[in-house]
């Protein structure tokens, strides 16, 4: 009796758990499969938004990894090494957009860098519009997936043990010095696979951007908003899209991964 | 038995959802509608006033661009009714086959109108500004009905404005929204100059948020409205109900305190959609006497 019932419960596990498999793989595979049957790639030359809308993506994420590892490296340095009042409350404000649904990001970011937003009516008096620019697409993305970043070096650099960084300091090495020659060839690893997430975080970032930013060929673009712009009238685009999307984050993945096994092995 | 609780527990909780949606279901029906996004506001108070009648009927509401709309359908969403902007997306469906040609008819007509901010940022005071100034335009996304008539009526404008009007005003197009009703978000939020959207999507919510500017009768642009019941539809009585009900003196009224106008039998026949293989740049023809609706006063 003790025998069957094992078995009916293990039946049950892997019954319930093929089917979560399936419900998240299925999608993925038809895409796939439907862009590659569906001869999608014919279409392709007539669809010059694929190029800019790829083009694009890359210029404004690799401005946003950059803006994330200037700005979020010593905000995390600073949230691992230093206790002061209201930390907690820091560390809240950066989680929050992981969590957060973008269009409400984006919502906020208008109604504060908008034309007539809290930040933004100043910035227009000084000439500068941020809505419907590059510019608009690099700071929705940043303010999404920047978190990313920030909490994953924040854990790297926990992971320097301070007798490390007090045995660097007895031999004489102090600010600049000991961050640029011990704690960042410690944390690099975590970095890294930090700014991977961060990435593709933002490749794949869409409801800030459509809200904030706007929706504009070769101007505000991105992957993500061609796949929703044309997908009703040039189907085979927002499958190659949705294709080239998958592939990059496919390859997110991989890396990061192997950052994480590496610094496993290390530890 | 021994499979005992966690099955049970199991299927409790994936059953317990079903159940409540599925009996609800058993006693009354759903009447699920999709309509293009400018008929948000009108469609919603003629359900409040279709279902004082129909009691036991609900009504469900999918609102986004025609385009959007007529491409679910084509990926089988299930849905009772389409009431779409323009014929083109219509006739896709039509052509799909899940609508009967015969099925389909008229039941409003609308017109556009050049939208800015309250305070009018880039101080336009027509159509004609779009091609001669330097400001920040934003029309529906390609494809959908709205975007279709207003590169009609900015061709239209050409031989007045010079050849090159349309791509000088398309030249000041930062933004390309989803559906018309964002194109107005943006302007009543004051991020963007310029507009082009349809006079009643000017609701009395935005009223005071932006200026209207009217666009003369001869570039203006008909849109015509066609609704259809899904042949596939379960309830096809309570559609076609509804579909009447819409074409009824009493719908009509609804929909004419919304600004829409009646579609008059004259106007069905001799409209022409500008569609993608015609070419956009011949505006639509109404050979009636006059217009349906007389187009906006001048707001100064």
């Amino acid at each position: 009796m003790k025998v069957w019932k094992l078995k009916a419960d293990k039946l049950l596990l892997v019954a319930v758990s093929a089917f979560a498999f399936l419900l998240l793989a299925i999608p993925i595979f038809v895409l796939v499969v439907s862009g590659l049957g569906s001869r999608a790639w014919e279409g392709l030359p007539e669809s010059s938004s694929i190029l800019t809308a790829t083009l694009l993506s890359f210029a404004s994420t690799l401005a946003v990894v950059c803006l994330a590892a200037l700005l979020g490296t010593p905000l995390a340095y600073v949230l691992s090494r230093f206790e002061f009042r209201g930390k907690r409350i820091v560390s809240l404000f950066i989680e929050l957009p992981i969590v957060m649904p973008p269009a409400v990001a984006g919502l906020a970011l208008l109604i504060t860098f908008g034309r007539r937003g809290f930040i933004g009516a100043w910035l227009a008096d000084a000439g500068i519009v941020i809505p419907f620019t590059i510019l608009a697409v690099i700071i929705a993305q940043f303010f999404i997936s920047a978190p990313f970043y920030i909490r994953s070096a924040q854990v790297g650099f926990s992971s320097v043990s301070a007798e490390v960084e007090d045995a660097a300091r007895v031999d004489g090495a102090y600010g600049w010095q000991m961050f640029w020659y011990i704690t960042l060839p410690i944390a690099w690893r975590a970095l890294a696979s930090g700014m991977i997430l961060c990435w593709a975080r933002a490749v794949g970032e869409f409801g800030a951007t459509i809200l904030f930013a706007g929706n504009l060929q070769g101007r505000t673009q991105t992957m993500p908003l061609l796949v929703y712009s044309v997908f009703e009238r040039d189907i085979s685009a927002a499958i190659w899209t949705g294709l080239i999307l998958i592939v990059l984050a496919l390859v997110a993945l991989f890396v990061s991964q192997w950052f994480a096994a590496t610094q496993d092995r290390l530890d | 038995m021994c499979i005992g609780r966690s099955l049970r527990t199991v299927c409790v909780i994936v059953a317990l959802p079903l159940f409540i949606f599925s009996t609800q279901g058993q006693q009354r029906q759903t009447l699920t509608i999709y309509a293009a996004t400018s008929l948000t506001d009108a469609f919603e108070e003629l359900a409040a006033v279709f279902l004082e009648n129909h009691p036991e009927t609900d009504i469900v509401f999918n609102f986004a661009s025609s385009s959007k709309l007529a491409a679910q359908l084509l990926a089988g969403a299930p849905a009772d009714i389409f009431a779409s902007a323009n014929s083109s997306q219509m006739d896709l469906v039509v052509a799909d086959g899940r609508i009967s040609e015969g099925a389909v008819q008229s039941f409003a007509t609308n017109r556009l109108v050049l939208i800015a901010p309250a305070d009018n940022p880039a101080e336009i005071s027509g159509i004609e500004d779009l091609g001669s100034k330097t400001l920040l335009l934003v029309l529906a996304v390609t494809g959908t009905p709205i975007r279709d008539y207003t590169n009609a009526m900015f061709a239209s404008h050409n031989d007045e404005y010079g050849d090159d009007f349309a791509k000088r005003a398309l030249g000041n197009l930062v933004s390309e929204e989803s559906n018309v009703r964002q194109v107005v978000a943006r302007i009543a939020l004051g991020e963007a100059d310029a507009g082009i959207v349809y006079q009643t999507d000017v609701t009395d919510e935005v009223r005071d948020d932006v200026i209207r500017f009217p666009i003369e009768d001869r570039h203006n642009q008909i849109a015509s409205y066609p609704v259809a019941a899904l042949d596939d539809t379960a309830i096809p009585e309570l559609s076609e109900a509804f579909i009447v009900f819409l074409r009824s003196d009493d719908g009509q009224s609804i929909l004419g305190a919304f600004g829409f106008c009646s579609p008059s039998r004259e106007a069905d026949e001799t409209t022409t959609e500008p569609t993608a293989e015609t070419g956009q740049d011949k505006p639509i023809v109404v050979e009636t006497e006059v217009a349906p609706c007389e187009g906006l006063e001048a707001e100064s």
